[in-house]
């Protein structure tokens, strides 16, 4: 217990008086709104108090930093030893255009590398497929073979950087390709730092680029698991993703309850497969949205760090405190930007980034002004990467862990955070867990309503977004937006032409029908799948063997 | 009775984020249209058959891949080859206003940049399907 | 504008084919002028149903029949019935989300339809496009649509043969629906059957059709995984079996006729209908009634009829 009970019960009635009191004030001079809420849509009340967190107890609920359950951290001293990782996300048209967009960002003081890969890449086809017109090196860069791969990080020592990868169905191809390059450049895979998202079922409620049907997906991911757990110790083996289920217009609580659910899936399937929760848990990360409601923000991630460390304690019985403790990254938030006044979002993504450090993230990719509109500049790049810099050397807030501990609004907000995203868990437990609860459109459909009911809210006027409901001005369209070369799809079609006639093609056949064998069958096939990435062997012709065998996800629409 | 408007609310391109789709094609629905969805990753030429086939007034396009310019003039293409070029098509999504001329020139009636309340777009619609 | 329809749609024009559909959803006139010059062609298609409760994979089952019957070389039409939201006049309709890869195949043709909520129902407005979809060249045309209520009952009962698709784990639902509903299941499909409990919808529903010993046809019940495409020929085996059985038996055109008798009723139930109702309607007539019916100043039999003398004379159908 926080409070002393008899103090709570003096305080609550000193409280109710003095709401009685204002309410009646209220009725002459209203407040500015009918009903306050969060960014996210629920009740603020006009003040908080211990009455309102008197159900805590701080050493079960809080705790001290670095010790169970996280609500303050998991470290004991956070940004006193080290900043988060700064880490932007980048990648565009070819290889070599990236390659130098990575070697810039290092030089600016980014700490981590993360990839960005095109379209087809991550849907598993070659630049040359049909499906790939228009789209290669769009979003991120066009990856077509180990060759791409072995320029992307060109001069880039692997054991010095830690990379993190968006990649999800493909993930286990990409990886495979990671490794090979590393082996080239005389790195062995245990020494490799970095993440691979993934985390397929966001794909498959939020993210859309999903490949093959949920049960041969969730085996590439517990196969992912288990080889990592023995070749590439330090690799983060998947990143579980709220960012892009926030993304689609979900509530904070919905983010941390949906999230949470996916990740319960998947500890399920790897102790299904055989795994013992202490093997993988400490290597599942996950990866979180910043939006502006900074005070929820903040409360969203304590309140998902404690839900984590509890649900992996009593549910799944981990002994390894690793194992409990949620590492997450963040994103701030693209939804919230504005292609009107772009320079008002680098306001935005300050707020945001505060909200992440106080929320005790460890790493960070801050938004540039101008992605409303298109991929960032190098310029606005920049000042994104400085709004972090910023924050880690000048604001302060990182001098102390978890400043905003014990604000009875905070622990309050923090506590129905954590309510309502247990309620949300318990209901997909009640549907048969994370998959059904996508098979059936369950979670599509709750994301659906609470993304309308802000659309409604915002056209009404209800919620105020500067720029562009409200305090609008005459713009001329924006100019010097960074354009990728339509050359670009050219350029890797005549590449790939010059691979499939330079390449051993007979090992890449053997490869190939070795890997089919191993899909069909019930071995780990990241072996199988780095052989084929050794021989040469394209993106687009091992996810086409694995679209043989596994077949393609039918997505379920609830409208 | 009035009768309703239909249009098509599909995806091309190989973006996953349908988001703004939804949020069309349920503003849409309330406006009292008929919207016929299709979910992700559709062909130009899947979009044009299901136009014809469902003989809608209005093709709406959501894309947020960076890939407009080449899959938003097909569109029009096809619906021309098919002798449709009656069907009004709109566009919507993360598209610079750079770009705007050139789709519109080709044939897109109206781009609908991240931001427009809904009721923009469905007075577009009302005020522009060609039957 | 699409013009020349009636010629258009014999040469297996779609836009024609589209277009006119679209006319006689809207009670256009012109479109029923179109269609009755050209009904003489129609007849030669065959008529499927698939129904069944919400979330049974109608949808999936479909796309996988279709896919059967095209490498049988069949022409393929599917009307997609989605009766939801029948209030706010609009409609989100998202069958064709299932049937993605059917959708550049010449050969085959889906159209979607909302209710409208307009007087005689949806089943009008479908049996209107499966005539047009006839008459256009279809081979096969698939009605599909959740099998819930009465105006579903309605689209599904007029089909040369009418698919039941059943999944495990409904629990009561089986037995919900099984009245009224059951009985016009020529065959029945239980999908997802690689579900827990699988066997048991199957038993229940051979049960239930066991019941009914005096059919002529015994409706078979397949087990079908629609999304790994399990089952599915076998479903098409017992399609063409009761196809067969339709045709010998003679049974096929006694449904026609069947059907054509209650057509013919309804349209005539509808259009009278509709004539007096516009009467009622008009100058808010049927409101003025109403009040003075509560308040004992007239009662609803004398309404009626003084509302059938006003237009008697003046009904004509259109």
């Amino acid at each position: 217990m926080m409070f002393d009970k008899d103090q709570i019960s003096i305080l609550k009635e000193a409280v109710d008086k003095e709401n009685a009191k204002t309410q009646e004030k209220l009725q002459k001079r209203p407040e500015r709104k009918k009903e306050f809420t969060t960014g996210s849509g629920s009740p603020v009340n006009r003040y908080y108090t211990p009455v309102d967190v008197s159900a805590l107890d701080y050493m079960e609920d809080l705790g001290l930093p670095g010790e169970y359950p996280y609500t303050r951290g998991v470290q004991p001293n956070m940004y006193r030893g080290q900043f988060w990782t700064m880490r932007m996300y980048a990648g565009f048209a070819t290889a070599e255009e990236s390659n130098k967009r990575y070697k810039f960002l290092v030089e600016q003081g980014s700490s981590g590398l993360s990839v960005a890969f095109d379209l087809p890449t991550q849907i598993g086809y070659d630049s040359d497929h049909q499906l790939s017109e228009g789209e290669v090196g769009k979003v991120g860069v066009a990856i077509d073979s180990l060759a791409d791969m072995e320029i992307l990080f060109g001069g880039i020592p692997l054991d010095k950087v830690s990379t993190s990868m968006t990649i999800n169905a493909p993930a286990s191809v990409l990886l495979a390709m990671y490794i090979a390059v590393a082996e080239k450049q005389g790195v062995s895979s245990e020494k490799l730092r970095g993440t691979i998202q993934n985390d397929i079922l966001k794909e498959y409620i939020a993210r859309g680029t999903y490949i093959f049907p949920t049960e041969p997906s969730m085996r590439l991911i517990t196969d992912i698991f288990e080889y990592c757990s023995k070749e590439v110790p330090l690799w983060n083996t998947i990143s579980i993703s709220g960012y892009h289920i926030r993304e689609a217009g979900s509530t904070a609580a919905q983010e941390v309850g949906f999230t949470l659910a996916d990740g319960i899936a998947y500890v399920e399937a790897a102790i299904k497969s055989g795994l013992d929760v202490d093997a993988f848990a400490p290597r599942l990360s996950f990866f979180f949205n910043a939006h502006n409601d900074l005070l929820e923000e903040v409360s969203k991630y304590r309140a998902a760090r404690r839900l984590w460390a509890r649900i992996m304690k009593d549910r799944f019985g981990a002994k390894d405190p690793k194992s409990m403790q949620l590492k997450f990254h963040t994103q701030t938030g693209g939804s919230t930007l504005t292609a009107q006044q772009p320079e008002n979002n680098i306001v935005r993504v300050a707020i945001q980034t505060l909200a992440a450090v106080l929320g005790g993230t460890q790493s960070l990719h801050t938004n540039s002004k101008d992605e409303a509109m298109a991929l960032p500049t190098e310029d606005s790049v920049r000042v994104a990467l400085r709004t972090q810099q910023i924050v880690a050397h000048e604001s302060g807030v990182t001098e102390v862990v978890d400043p905003l501990a014990g604000s009875y609004y905070i622990e309050a907000k923090t506590k129905e955070i954590e309510d309502e995203a247990y309620a949300y868990i318990t209901k997909i437990d009640d549907l048969g867990g994370a998959p059904k609860a996508i098979d059936v459109g369950y979670i599509q459909q709750e994301i659906m309503d609470a993304s309308y009911d802000y659309q409604k809210k915002m056209e009404s006027g209800e919620i105020i977004v500067v720029g562009m409901n409200k305090y609008q001005i005459e713009e001329a369209p924006p100019t010097g937006l960074l354009r990728v070369d339509p050359a670009v799809g050219e350029m890797q079609k005549a590449r790939l032409v010059e691979l499939r006639s330079s390449r051993d093609n007979t090992r890449v056949t053997e490869t190939l029908v070795a890997l089919k064998k191993a899909c069909e069958g019930t071995d780990n096939v990241m072996p199988f799948i780095l052989e084929a990435v050794k021989a040469y062997a394209t993106l687009g012709e091992i996810c086409g063997v694995m679209r043989e065998v596994f077949g393609e996800y039918q997505q379920s629409v609830n409208l | 009775m009035e009768r309703p408007i239909r249009v098509l609310v599909a995806k091309p391109g190989l973006d996953g984020h349908d988001r703004g789709a939804k949020v069309i094609a349920r503003a849409l629905r309330d406006a009292g249209m008929e919207v016929i969805y299709t979910g992700l990753r559709q062909t130009a030429e899947q979009i044009v058959n299901a136009a014809i086939q469902e003989d809608v007034d209005c093709v709406a396009l959501s894309i947020l891949s960076g890939a407009h310019n080449t899959l938003l003039p097909k569109v029009v293409e096809l619906l021309r080859g098919e002798g449709a070029d009656d069907i009004l098509v709109i566009g919507g999504g993360v598209i610079p206003g750079e770009d705007i001329p050139f789709l519109k020139e080709k044939g897109i009636k109206e781009i609908f940049t991240p931001g427009t309340p809904t009721q923009v777009t469905i007075d577009f619609i009302r005020g522009n399907v060609n039957r | 504008m699409v013009n020349n329809i009636e010629n258009r749609i014999l040469e297996n024009d779609k836009r024609a084919a589209a277009r006119l559909i679209t006319m006689l959803e809207n009670k256009d006139p012109e479109g029923f002028r179109i269609l009755k010059s050209v009904y003489a062609k129609g007849g030669n298609a065959y008529v499927i149903g698939i129904t069944g409760p919400p979330g049974a994979g109608k949808s999936t089952l479909t796309d996988k029949l279709v896919k059967a019957y095209r490498k049988k070389g069949k022409r393929i039409a599917i009307v997609a019935v989605d009766p939801t939201s029948p209030f706010t006049g609009g409609a989100i309709l998202g069958d064709r989300v299932r049937m993605n890869d059917l959708n550049t195949d010449k050969d085959v043709f889906i159209r979607s339809m909302g209710a409208r909520g307009h007087l005689g129902g949806i089943s009008e407005a479908t049996s209107a496009a499966v005539k047009v979809l006839d008459i256009f060249g279809s081979d096969i045309i698939f009605i599909e649509t959740v099998g819930v209520g009465q105006s579903e009952i309605d689209i599904v009962k007029n089909c040369d043969t009418t698919i039941m698709v059943m999944v495990p784990g409904l629990g009561d639902d089986i037995q919900a629906i099984k009245a009224g509903v059951m009985e016009i299941g020529d065959v029945f499909a239980v999908n997802k059957a690689d579900r827990d409990g699988s066997a048991r919808t199957a038993r229940e529903i051979e049960m239930m059709l066991d019941f009914n010993k005096t059919l002529a046809w015994r409706p078979p019940v397949k087990m079908v995984v629609a999304t790994e495409n399990k089952g599915v020929d076998e479903l098409v085996e017992a399609i063409e079996a009761h196809r067969e059985h339709m045709l010998t038996s003679g049974a096929f055109t006694t449904r026609r006729i069947q059907n054509a008798k209650s057509e013919v009723v309804s349209l005539i139930k509808e259009r009278i209908e509709q004539s007096i109702l516009d009467n009622a309607h008009n100058e808010d007539k049927l409101s003025t009634f109403s009040k003075e019916i509560v308040s004992r100043a007239l009662d609803p039999y004398t309404v009626v009829e003084r509302l059938y003398e006003e237009i008697k004379d003046t009904i004509h159908i259109k």
